[in-house]
C-alpha cells in the first residue's frame, strides 16, 4: 500500500497534472539532496533537477501497466511512473521499508508492481532489458509499452545500439528516450558524440524527433505519438529530449568543486525552468493548492523514510537467489 | 536400451522443457538451422516465436533475455563460443545476476546460458578454447558442468526450471560421449548435488566436467594398486561441500583435476575447503592448465596446457606416498 498519494492517482497528462508531477520531483530532490547533506543518505544522488519534464511528460503518455527502465538519474522516472515518494526516499536512505527493502538504493530503485523494471546504474544497459521485457508482454498478448530512458552519454554504448537494431528489427513496441543534457558527467556532447542523436535512430529505421525537454506538454505529446504508434504495432522511436541539469552530476560535486561548465552557463541553463514553464499555465490558486500539497506529502516522506527501521545485518543477502539458495554461511566451510 | 550421446540429450531437454511449459524459449546464433546440433529439429517443432535467430549482438541478445524474463518467459541463450560469455559477462553477472538482490526480491530472472562445446576443440586456438566456469562461479552466479549425458539432460532441465540466471558449460570434450540408457528414466538433476561415480578407498579424485571420463579411465587402469573414488561436483556453484567431505571422510586424500587456469580456479576452491574442512593424511594436489594459461594453435601445445591423464596418475602416486 501507497503511503502517499501517488502520480498516477491524479491525472498525470493534464495541466495540472504535469505541474504536480514537476513540482514533486523538484521537491524531492532538493529534499533529498538536504539528505545526502545530513548524512542520512549514504553514497549521495544523482539530482534530476531540471529534466522533471522529460520523466513527466513520457511517463504522462504511459498506462499503468506500460514498463519503463531507468538509469542512476533515475528518481524522476520511477516518481512518474507512480512509486510512493515515501518508499522511494526510505530507499534512498536504505531503510527497510524502501521499495527495494534498502537493497537497491539511489540507482536501483524498482516497483515492478507499477513496470517499474530498475533503475540501472550501467550507462546504456537498459535498453535490450527493455526491449525483452516489450517482446514479452508482446508474446504474452498485451499491447504494454516499455520505455527506455538514458542519457546523451549512453548513446555512444555498443550494447544500447545493439538494442536498438533489435527492437526496431523485430518492431518491438518500445520508446527510447534520451535525455541530452549536454554533458555525460563532465564530458560534452559536442567532445562525444559523432554524428546525431536522432541520426542513431534514423539508422536503424525508427522514427527519431529531437524536442525541447523542458517544456512538460511538448515532451508529452511527442511520447504520445511515439506511444500510440508503439502500441498500434508500429515499432520502436526515439524521442531526443534537449535539457539541462540545473544541480550537480553527483552531490560529490557539491564538495569537490570540479570546472567543466561556467556560472554564466548554469545561470542562462536555468533559465528556462520546467516547473516554471508547466506553472505558468495554472491559475494562481491551483498552483499553490498543489505546491502546498507537495510541501506536505514530502515531508511526510521524510519522516517516513527517516522513522523507517534499517535492514537487519543478518539478512544481508535475502534475496540474492529467488530460489532461496543461501551463501556459505561467514564464506567458510 | 538406446543410445544416447550427450549432445542428443541436451537437445532432448530443450525438447522436452519447450514442450511442458510455454514460457520457454530458445535464443542464440544459428540456431534455427541448428548449427550446433543442440537446437535440431526444434523450429519445426516450437515454431519461430520459440527459437529465435538473433543477430551477432551478444550484448543485447543476452540482456534482451534478461528483460523477457522479468516479463514471465524462461529464456535458453545459446553461445557458439565460450568466450562470448566475456562479452555478456556484464549482461550476466552484473545484471541478470543482481536483479533479485538488488530489487529486494521483487523479481527472478530464470535465463539459462548454454555453451555446447566449451574448452579445447583442438585446433581452434586462443580465442575459442576458454572453459570459463570459474568465472560465474567466482560471482556467484549457479553454474553447472553437466559430465554425462544423462546428466546433461538432468542438469539442463533444472537450470531451465530454476528461477534464476544458471549458465551450463557442456564441455566440447564431452559431447560425442554416448550412453545406453533407458530415455524414460531420464530426469532433473538438482543443483548442488554431486555424484560418485566410482567408489574407493584410498583417494579421492575431484573432476570436472569431461575429466570425469579421464579419471574414471585412470581408477580402472590403477584398480589393482589403488582405490579411487571419482567425485563429480557435477555443479561448481553451488558445489556439493557435504558430498566433498564425505567422500574426503573415507579416502583422506585429494587430487583435483580441474581443466581450467590455475590461479583462483575451481580446483583452488576445493582444496581450500578440503583443507579448512577435511582431516587429510596427506597434502592434496592439483591438476589443471598451468596459470593465466592461453590455450596455442598447434596441436601438440593445445595439449600440453591441458590437464592429461598421465598428470592425474602422477598426482595420484604423489599423494599415495605421503
Ligand atoms: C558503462 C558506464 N560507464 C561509466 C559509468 C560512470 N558514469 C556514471 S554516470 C556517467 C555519465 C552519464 O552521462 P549521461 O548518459 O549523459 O547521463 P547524465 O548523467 O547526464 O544523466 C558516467 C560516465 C557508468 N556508470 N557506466
Ligand atoms: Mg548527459
Amino acid at each position: 500500500m501507497a503511503l502517499l498519494t501517488t502520480v498516477a492517482a491524479h491525472a498525470p497528462d493534464t495541466d495540472v497534472g504535469l505541474y504536480r508531477t514537476v513540482r514533486l520531483i523538484r521537491r524531492f530532490e532538493e529534499r533529498a539532496v538536504e539528505l545526502v547533506r545530513s548524512g542520512d543518505i549514504i553514497g549521495g544522488i544523482h539530482p534530476y533537477t531540471g529534466q522533471e519534464a522529460i520523466a513527466a511528460g513520457v511517463c504522462a503518455a504511459l498506462r499503468l501497466d506500460d514498463m519503463i527502465t531507468s538509469t542512476h538519474r533515475g528518481h524522476g522516472h520511477v516518481l512518474a511512473k507512480g512509486a510512493d515518494p515515501a518508499r522511494v526516499l526510505a530507499e534512498l536512505a536504505g531503510r527497510a521499508t524502501g521499495l527495494n527493502k534498502g537493497r537497491g538504493g539511489s540507482m536501483h530503485a524498482a516497483d515492478f508492481a507499477l513496470g517499474i523494471l530498475g533503475a540501472n546504474a550501467i550507462v546504456g544497459a537498459n535498453g535490450a532489458i527493455t526491449a525483452g521485457a516489450a517482446w514479452a508482454a508482446r508474446q504474452s498478448g498485451g499491447d504494454q509499452v516499455a520505455v527506455s530512458f538514458f542519457g546523451d552519454g549512453a548513446v555512444n554504448q555498443g550494447v544500447l545500439l545493439e538494442a536498438m537494431n533489435l527492437a526496431s528489427l523485430w518492431r518491438l513496441p518500445v520508446l527510447f528516450v534520451c535525455e541530452n543534457n549536454g554533458y555525460a558527467t563532465t564530458l560534452t556532447v559536442s567532445d562525444a558524440v559523432a554524428g546525431t542523436i536522432t541520426g542513431r535512430g534514423e539508422a536503424f529505421g525508427m522514427p527519431s524527433a529531437t524536442v525541447d525537454g523542458m517544456d512538460p506538454r511538448t515532451v508529452l505529446a511527442a511520447a504520445r505519438e511515439a506511444v500510440d504508434r508503439a502500441r498500434a504495432g508500429g515499432g520502436p522511436s526515439l524521442v531526443e529530449c534537449l535539457t539541462y541539469r540545473f544541480d550537480a552530476h553527483h552531490t560529490w560535486e557539491h564538495k569537490a568543486r570540479v570546472r567543466y561548465r561556467d556560472d554564466a552557463e548554469v545561470l542562462s541553463g536555468r533559465e528556462r525552468d520546467p516547473v516554471e514553464i508547466q506553472g505558468v499555465r495554472l491559475a494562481g490558486g491551483e498552483r499553490a493548492r498543489v505546491d502546498a500539497e507537495v510541501e506536505s506529502m514530502m515531508d511526510t516522506a521524510v519522516a517516513f523514510a527517516l522513522d523507517s527501521p534499517h535492514p537487519d545485518p543478518v539478512g544481508a543477502l535475502d534475496h540474492l537467489y529467488a530460489t532461496g539458495m543461501r551463501a556459505r554461511p561467514g564464506g567458510g566451510g | 536400451m538406446p543410445w544416447l550421446s550427450y549432445q542428443k540429450a541436451l537437445n532432448r531437454a530443450l525438447g522436452d522443457e519447450l514442450a511442458r511449459d510455454p514460457a520457454v524459449f530458445v535464443l542464440g546464433e544459428d540456431v534455427r538451422v541448428a548449427v550446433s546440433n543442440v537446437t535440431a529439429g526444434l523450429l519445426k517443432r516450437f515454431g519461430p516465436d520459440r527459437v529465435l535467430d538473433t543477430p551477432l549482438s551478444e550484448q543485447a541478445f543476452t540482456s534482451f533475455a534478461t528483460g523477457a524474463a522479468l516479463g514471465g518467459r524462461r529464456p535458453v541463450i545459446e553461445f557458439q563460443i565460450p568466450a562470448l560469455l566475456y562479452l555478456a559477462f556484464e549482461q550476466i553477472v552484473n545484471q541478470a545476476h543482481k536483479f533479485s538482490l538488488m530489487t529486494g526480491g521483487q523479481t527472478r530472472v530464470p535465463v539459462t546460458y548454454l555453451v555446447p562445446g566449451s574448452g579445447s576443440k583442438t585446433g581452434w586456438a586462443g580465442q575459442h578454447s576458454d572453459h570459463p566456469y570459474a568465472l560465474f562461479a567466482h560471482a556467484g552466479v549457479k553454474t553447472v558442468v553437466p559430465a554425462t549425458p544423462e546428466d546433461a539432460y538432468g542438469l539442463l532441465t533444472t537450470a531451465i526450471r530454476d528461477d534464476d540466471p544458471v549458465v551450463v558449460f557442456a564441455p566440447a570434450a564431452a559431447l560425442g560421449v554416448r550412453v545406453d540408457v533407458d530415455f524414460d528414466a531420464l530426469a532433473p538433476v538438482p543443483l548442488g548435488v554431486g555424484r560418485v561415480h566410482r567408489a574407493g578407498e584410498d583417494v579421492t579424485v575431484v573432476a570436472v566436467g569431461h575429466l570425469v571420463h579421464d579419471a574414471l579411465a585412470v581408477a580402472e587402469e590403477l584398480a589393482g594398486d589403488v582405490s579411487v573414488e571419482v567425485f563429480d561436483p557435477r555443479t561448481v556453484y553451488p558445489f556439493d561441500w557435504d558430498g566433498l567431505a564425505a567422500s574426503v571422510a573415507r579416502t583422506g586424500r585429494l587430487v583435483v583435476v580441474d581443466d581450467s587456469n590455475r590461479m583462483c580456479g575451481i580446483a583452488a576452491e576445493v582444496v581450500a575447503t578440503a583443507a579448512e574442512r577435511c582431516d587429510l593424511t596427506a597434502p592434496p594436489v592439483r591438476v589443471t592448465r598451468p596459470d593465466g594459461a592461453v590455450v596455442p594453435f598447434a596441436l601438440g601445445l593445445d595439449l600440453a596446457v591441458q590437464p592429461d591423464r598421465a598428470q592425474l596418475t602422477a598426482a595420484i602416486q604423489k599423494v599415495l606416498k605421503q
